[in-house]
């Protein structure tokens, strides 16, 4: 494995399973009444926060306590990086300060390449911009196969705003190096122009492509694309390519509904779906914290006890 | 004084005796009192550069005149176009004739302002064009270069208005709209790594409009810095017409491509190769060669853009557009364009010196290297190759995207109406 987890696309077939396989471990030490791990004990971790998202920094926060690992939030709000401080100066700080490994989330894509050049911990991606979400993409899997079995050979959908997302950019990736066959379904305004050169298929049919998908990933929609002439309206987008009830139907018996939160209930997903029992949106979030364990022992060398 | 051993254009060795400032005598074994070796270089018309940003006023922690000049005459240049988007912007007499006047202060190169289309940049009232014209500082070439002109009767205006002092309006062609918040060339890099595409479209559309109007009303236009392979097709279509339309490529689009973006030896993401217009792809890098080499393209101009250090040392989105350019412009030339058997070195010259002079109606520079010419030369060595040390920069800027990469030549001596500016390679 790399150092640093930026890239979905930076895991080999062995390293995703990898992880996969010891987040499998690791879930069981979740089911024991102490869940803590002494493994990474004296290692620090820093969750190094430039863009509000408490769930996924107290995924990652729960994740390395439950390592022992130490843990220092640091956030954009009220601190020097308001004040203008720049990203080199701040990761310049954590460097000082011994950071062991460096979770970050910025509003910029790229922002984690950046910082691995300044700093010598390893740097895992927790979101940046509209590139890339790698753990989120390995909590999907996880998720996944725990409900699937494998993912060989199995027929994902991603339905929304591919352009903007980086749930969607790291889950191409990823489930394509897991062997999955992916389709992303989406209003041509909403995926990149060059989103031919993806190792996936393309549709802007839902209807045609929900009777043959093992999964269902929707995925959010920001209300602010709408000003922005992606689509005409809310009600619009979400009749064509809303999961609702008859859609729902639509889908094989077993097939699963997914998405990476925070919904919009009523706009990319029916309520009635998200809260149905072939949804896994619930388990994404406890999964979330397991896999984000194994990225951070694997990363950190840490040894299961 | 005599520069002995020099080959005009890559011909045959000669001496050149200098007097007065002008070419006095062209020959072998010339006698005279003083000398410069030029053991075999290659000679040039002094090099013109029609979009030079010189960052003073305002920006003095990125360049000033001074070093910006420097920077030119280590490159082999002559004379610069100092670009309008200065703080204050150069849309005044006062503006312009304060840079022309530091110009001729320091003396390394001629600086020849560019004025500003419209007030301060801002794209809603034609500035002063006739005062600037008429100043000091002569201007000829007017550009609100770093943004584009996108009101179309603005452009239409400012097209038909400088007629009256045969000046030119030189286009930045970006709509603005297509563009915003766009970060990178729209295409196969930008949307693996998520970065805002900024769509060839972009620059195209507004340069067929551009010709079109110039057509439309007899006028002279000259589009900046031309990037992509559908904006070649437009020139060419439009020069056919016999349109009276010149264009410019500079150097890094001539050799660099968007995927450095995404891969290169100093990491993804790294936006010392962030700049206006962005990198484009081979096909585009092709085009533009091929372009340049049959005259669609009739100029090499540099789009020297100086930034300090922490400008570049950012996020991606967060960084400054634009690269310095002006010292490592004849290398890269000669490593696109020569190397490549596109051009020689008679074509050299026409690209960086005696076109982009006959743009800016320079009348003392890109003259012929004959008896009775203004001395401006550039004396070149294409036989070393070197591995670029910003370091070594007369520039204040460092930031290039050249850094550590090896290239083909460089330049032994300039000359400034017969007075040297640099010899052996080093400011005098």
């Amino acid at each position: 494995m790399n150092r640093h987890l930026i890239s979905a696309g930076d895991l080999a077939k062995d390293d995703a399973l990898l992880i996969l396989d010891t987040a499998e471990e690791l879930a069981r030490v979740s089911e024991r009444s102490i869940k803590k791990l002494p493994t990474l004990r004296g290692r620090t971790v820093v969750n190094l926060f430039f863009e509000d998202s408490t769930r996924t920094r107290i995924s990652f926060e729960a994740a390395a306590k439950r390592l022992s690992a130490d843990v220092i939030n640091f956030s954009a709000k009220g601190s020097s990086v308001s004040k203008g401080e720049s990203l080199k100066d701040t990761a310049l700080t954590l460097e000082a300060m011994g950071a062991d490994a460096v979770v970050i989330r910025h509003s910029a894509s790229g922002a984690p390449y950046r910082l691995a050049t300044w700093v010598h911990g390893s740097v895992v991606n927790a979101g940046d911009g509209t590139h890339e979400h790698p753990t989120q993409a390995l909590l999907d899997a996880f998720s996944m196969r725990r409900r699937l079995g494998g993912l060989e050979g199995r027929k994902v959908t991603i339905v929304g705003d591919v352009l903007h997302s980086r749930v969607a950019r790291s889950n191409v990736l990823l489930l394509h190096t897991l062997g999955a066959e992916v389709t992303l379904v989406a209003p041509p305004t909403l995926l990149p122009v060059s989103v031919g050169s993806w190792p996936c298929e393309v549709s802007y049919d839902l209807d045609a492509v929900l009777p043959k998908s093992d999964v269902v990933m929707m995925l959010r929609v920001q209300k602010e694309r709408m000003n922005a002439a992606y689509f005409p309206s809310e009600r619009e987008y979400s009749r064509r390519y809303g999961l609702d009830r008859d859609r729902f139907a639509k889908m094989p018996d077993d097939a699963i509904v997914m998405h990476p939160g925070p919904m919009n209930r009523g706009m990319e997903i029916a309520a009635e779906v998200a809260d149905s029992a072939r949804s896994t949106i619930v388990e994404q979030v406890a999964n979330g914290v397991t896999i984000r364990m194994a990225v951070l022992y694997l990363l950190l060398g840490g040894e299961i006890a | 004084m005599i520069i002995r051993n020099v080959r005009i254009l890559g011909g045959e060795p000669v001496d050149i005796r200098l007097a007065d400032g002008m070419i006095a005598e062209i020959g072998q074994g010339l006698d005279g009192p003083e000398s410069v070796d030029g053991a075999g270089a290659i000679a040039l018309p002094g090099l013109v550069d029609l979009h030079t940003h010189l960052r003073e006023p305002g920006r003095e922690d990125a360049e000033t005149v001074q070093t910006g000049t420097q920077s030119a005459a280590r490159g082999g240049y002559t004379a610069v176009h100092a670009m309008a988007n200065t703080s204050p912007v150069a849309d005044t007499a006062g503006v312009v004739e304060q840079v022309w006047r530091l110009g001729r202060e320091f003396g390394h190169c001629d600086v020849h302002p560019v004025g500003a289309v419209t007030v301060g940049l801002e794209g809603r009232q034609l500035a002063e064009l006739g005062a600037m014209a008429d100043s000091a500082a002569r201007v000829r070439v007017f550009s609100d270069d770093g943004k584009c002109v996108d009101d179309a009767v603005l452009m239409r205006r400012a097209l038909e208005y400088v007629k009256a002092f045969d000046g030119v309006v030189a286009q930045h062609a970006q709509e603005p709209r297509l563009t915003s918040g766009a970060q990178m060339n729209e295409g196969v890099v930008s949307g693996r790594l998520g970065l805002t595409g900024w769509p060839a479209v972009a620059e195209e559309a507004v340069i067929a409009r551009d010709c079109l109007l110039a057509a439309h009303v007899g006028s002279r236009l000259h589009v900046c810095h031309v990037s992509t392979a559908g904006s070649v097709e437009i020139l060419r279509w439009a020069k056919s017409k016999g349109w009276n339309v010149t264009a410019e490529v500079t150097p890094h689009h001539l050799l660099l491509t968007d995927d450095l973006v995404e891969e290169s030896p100093v990491g993804a993401y790294n936006p010392i190769y962030k700049v206006n217009p962005p990198l484009r792809t081979r096909a585009d890098v092709e085009a533009l060669r091929a372009a340049l080499a049959d005259g669609t393209i009739d100029a090499v101009a540099t789009d020297h853009a100086p930034h300090p250090v922490e400008d570049k040392e950012t996020e991606w989105s967060a960084a400054a557009m634009g690269m310095v350019g002006l010292e490592t412009a004849l290398s890269v030339v000669q490593e696109a364009m020569v190397e490549t058997g596109l051009l020689d070195w008679a074509g050299v010259a026409e690209r960086m010196s005696v076109v982009p002079a006959r743009i800016g109606r320079l009348a003392g520079h890109g003259q012929p290297l004959q008896a009775g010419s203004p001395a401006n030369i550039t004396l070149y060595d294409p036989s070393v190759r070197t591995k670029v040390d910003p370091s070594a920069f007369a520039s204040k800027s460092r930031n290039t995207p050249y850094e550590g990469m090896t290239l083909p030549g460089r330049v032994v001596a300039t000359f400034l109406r017969g007075r040297p500016t640099v010899l052996e390679g080093k400011l005098v």
